[in-house]
């Protein structure tokens, strides 16, 4: 409430800056930072979270979130979270990772962290390409989808299956909570939020590894529009990354 | 070094030395991956770092090792990972990061032959890479280099002590026989020095405002004034960090010089050659980066000739003749390939470069 006795029914979260972001327009990124945003300040938790930045579009989150924050090397945010976390466990820490960050060059990282337990919150933002390298396939590209490095479309034969990072790590024993959501309608991108915050509720409650994949838009480098970068979502890549809790533990 | 007389001296292999000391040191947390031959320090703080209630883990990689030290490095807690020579390869990546973004951390190398997977022996081939940064971008880092398992626990607590004044990642080198050797040392915890204090850890923002630690730089200018704040450390290390020791330098012809196991076989050389009364004297730079260079450029005006003695094919000998400067002859003595040098090969090279 302000003096004058208006009500905010919308305000900028206090767990993100006032400044700009650099991401392009239809980007999801802007969106995840808001939703963790908004979860953190909803959960009471801004003071004592520390978020990894990965190497990716995302890697200026720092300059963006409205509470502390490393920078890791390409891939290496879960050993990075592990370190942080086993040294102060009282803390809430959290990954932020692309899908080449998390399902390319650190898979190891990300599988043992998983299996290890470790009782972190990791947030996969699955937009299907490498964006802050100019547009290359990335382990989630669809299959047919032309990119830089997959100019006449991902070819099963040459490069394998998209990779399904959710059901890839539910059947490990140490983690806790596995769900995908969508940024694709304003539904579905409630729905995702209620997911992150229960995989941050999780933490603050002790439970095991939670992992929250979004899937995102990348309007530039899906060369489509914002609003068809969002129906692309519903129609081609929702039905091949099923939406939903896949694991719970509670 | 130091004094102690109330402890007793106790076996230690070097590996267990380090651990101890590390733990004595204040180390909260230590990340491994299996490698040979350095596994008795990942097995004696699995052991010990148990006992004490601090973290252990054993990595999925070393990739992922120095990683996890970077994280509880961010965090303002004292952390230190091992391995041997293939391993640190991969932890190159970590360890320049660590430079990037002003970390403290401790890496131990119990080198070993290489290149490649090489074999288990002991070596020196690691020497560039230690002194050179090892990692991409423009760093160094310090490099303790011990000669007997008492010495490479009293450089422990001094890695840790430098790591965090300067914030840089700094590395004791070892080989395969430090590593293994056992020897009686004394391990307590040195008079402890003051320290800067930790004003840049991430504990979360809690009646501050929040903070970041990155090593990217973006706008104009900005990577270049970070990598002049990171010279201007090196520049005071070098000035304020160099050690080494000297053993009958003052009058001698030539001038053997020789770090770790080697310098241990190379004093043994110089006691019998005096013997025989030849001139012969032995500098052993202690820390490898900063290289004791004025001390050497300062010799380089009395003796005739120097010797750099390495387990390897000549890496060292770069930095003595950048030392002497054309002062007088620099030549090389040495082979690697996880073989050890033998006194009687080290004196006949010596006893061959004697000014006749
Ligand atoms: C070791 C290393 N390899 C490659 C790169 C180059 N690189 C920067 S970001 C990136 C991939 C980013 O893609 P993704 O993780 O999917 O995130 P997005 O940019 O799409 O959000 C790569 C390969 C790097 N910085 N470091």
């Amino acid at each position: 409430m302000k003096s004058g006795g208006e009500k905010f029914i919308y305000r900028r979260p206090e767990s993100l800056q006032d400044v700009p972001t650099h991401y392009c327009p239809g980007c999801g990124h802007g969106t995840v930072h808001r939703i963790i945003a908004e979860v953190i300040d909803e959960l009471g938790i801004r003071e004592r979270t520390v978020g990894i930045a990965p190497v990716g579009c995302a890697v200026l989150a720092y300059d963006y979130f409205n509470f502390d924050v490393t920078e890791a090397a390409h891939g290496r945010p879960p050993a990075v979270a592990t370190g942080l976390k086993r040294v102060r466990p009282d803390l809430i820490v959290f990954t932020y990772q692309g899908d080449g960050d998390l399902a390319a060059i650190g898979t190891a990282e990300i599988i043992h962290a998983a299996n290890r337990g470790e009782k972190i919150t990791v947030i996969f933002v699955n937009n299907g390409i490498y964006g802050m390298t100019g547009g290359q396939m990335a382990p989630t590209t669809l299959v047919g989808q032309a990119t830089a490095t997959s100019p006449r479309g991902r070819d099963c034969e040459e490069t394998g299956p998209p990779i399904k990072v959710c059901e890839m790590l539910a059947p490990l024993d140490g983690t806790d909570y596995i769900a995908r959501g969508a940024l694709d309608t304003p539904a579905h991108t409630r729905v995702l939020k209620g997911y992150i915050k229960k995989a941050f509720l999780n933490q603050v409650e002790g439970r095991r590894f939670s992992l929250v994949e979004a899937l995102s838009p990348c309007p530039t480098y899906w060369r489509l529009t914002p609003q068809d970068s969002l129906a692309r979502i519903g129609a081609e890549i929702i039905p091949h990354f099923p939406l939903g809790v896949i694991k719970d533990e509670e | 070094m130091k004094e102690n007389t109330t402890i007793e001296p106790a076996l230690f292999c070097g590996n267990e030395a380090i651990g101890e000391a590390a733990i004595q040191a204040g180390c909260r947390a230590y990340f491994g991956y299996p490698i040979t031959p350095q596994n008795e320090l990942t097995a004696y703080m699995a052991k010990r770092m148990g006992e004490e209630g601090r973290v252990f883990i054993q990595s999925e990689s070393e990739l992922a090792a120095i990683s996890m030290v970077f994280g509880a490095a961010a965090a303002g807690e004292r952390a230190m990972t091992s391995s041997s020579s293939p391993g640190v390869s991969l932890k190159q990546e970590g360890i320049s990061y660590l430079a990037g973004c002003e970390l403290p951390a401790v890496i131990v190398n119990m080198s070993r032959g290489g290149p490649g997977l090489g074999n288990i022996g002991p070596a020196q081939a690691d020497y560039y890479q230690s002194t050179r940064g090892g990692g991409h971008g423009d760093y160094r880092t310090p490099v303790l280099a011990g000669a007997s398992v008492q010495e490479l626990a009293d450089l422990t607590f001094l890695a840790f002590d430098i790591a965090d004044r300067y914030r840089t990642p700094t590395l004791i080198l070892g080989d395969g026989i430090l590593g293994q050797m056992m020897e009686p040392a004394v391990i307590t915890h040195p008079e402890p020095t003051e320290l800067p204090a930790k004003d840049w850890t991430l504990t979360g923002s809690r009646g501050r405002p929040p903070r970041s630690i990155k090593s990217l730089y973006l706008g104009p200018g900005e990577l270049e004034a970070h990598n002049r704040k990171l010279q201007e450390v090196y520049r005071t290390i070098s000035e304020t960090e160099v050690r080494w020791e000297s053993l009958m330098t003052e009058d001698a012809s030539l001038v053997l010089v020789a770090y770790g196991i080697t310098a241990r076989i190379c004093r043994e050389v110089v006691f019998r050659l005096r013997k025989e009364g030849l001139p012969v004297g032995l500098l052993r730079p202690i820390t490898l980066w900063p290289f004791p260079d004025k001390a050497i450029r300062e010799l380089s005006r009395t003796a005739e000739k120097f010797l750099s003695v390495e387990m390897n094919f000549g890496q060292m000998v770069d930095d003595v003749r950048l030392a002497v400067n054309g002062n007088c002859p620099v030549e090389f003595f040495g082979h690697g390939g996880g073989e050890i040098l033998t006194g009687a090969e080290i004196m006949e090279a010596a006893r061959g470069h004697l000014p006749r």
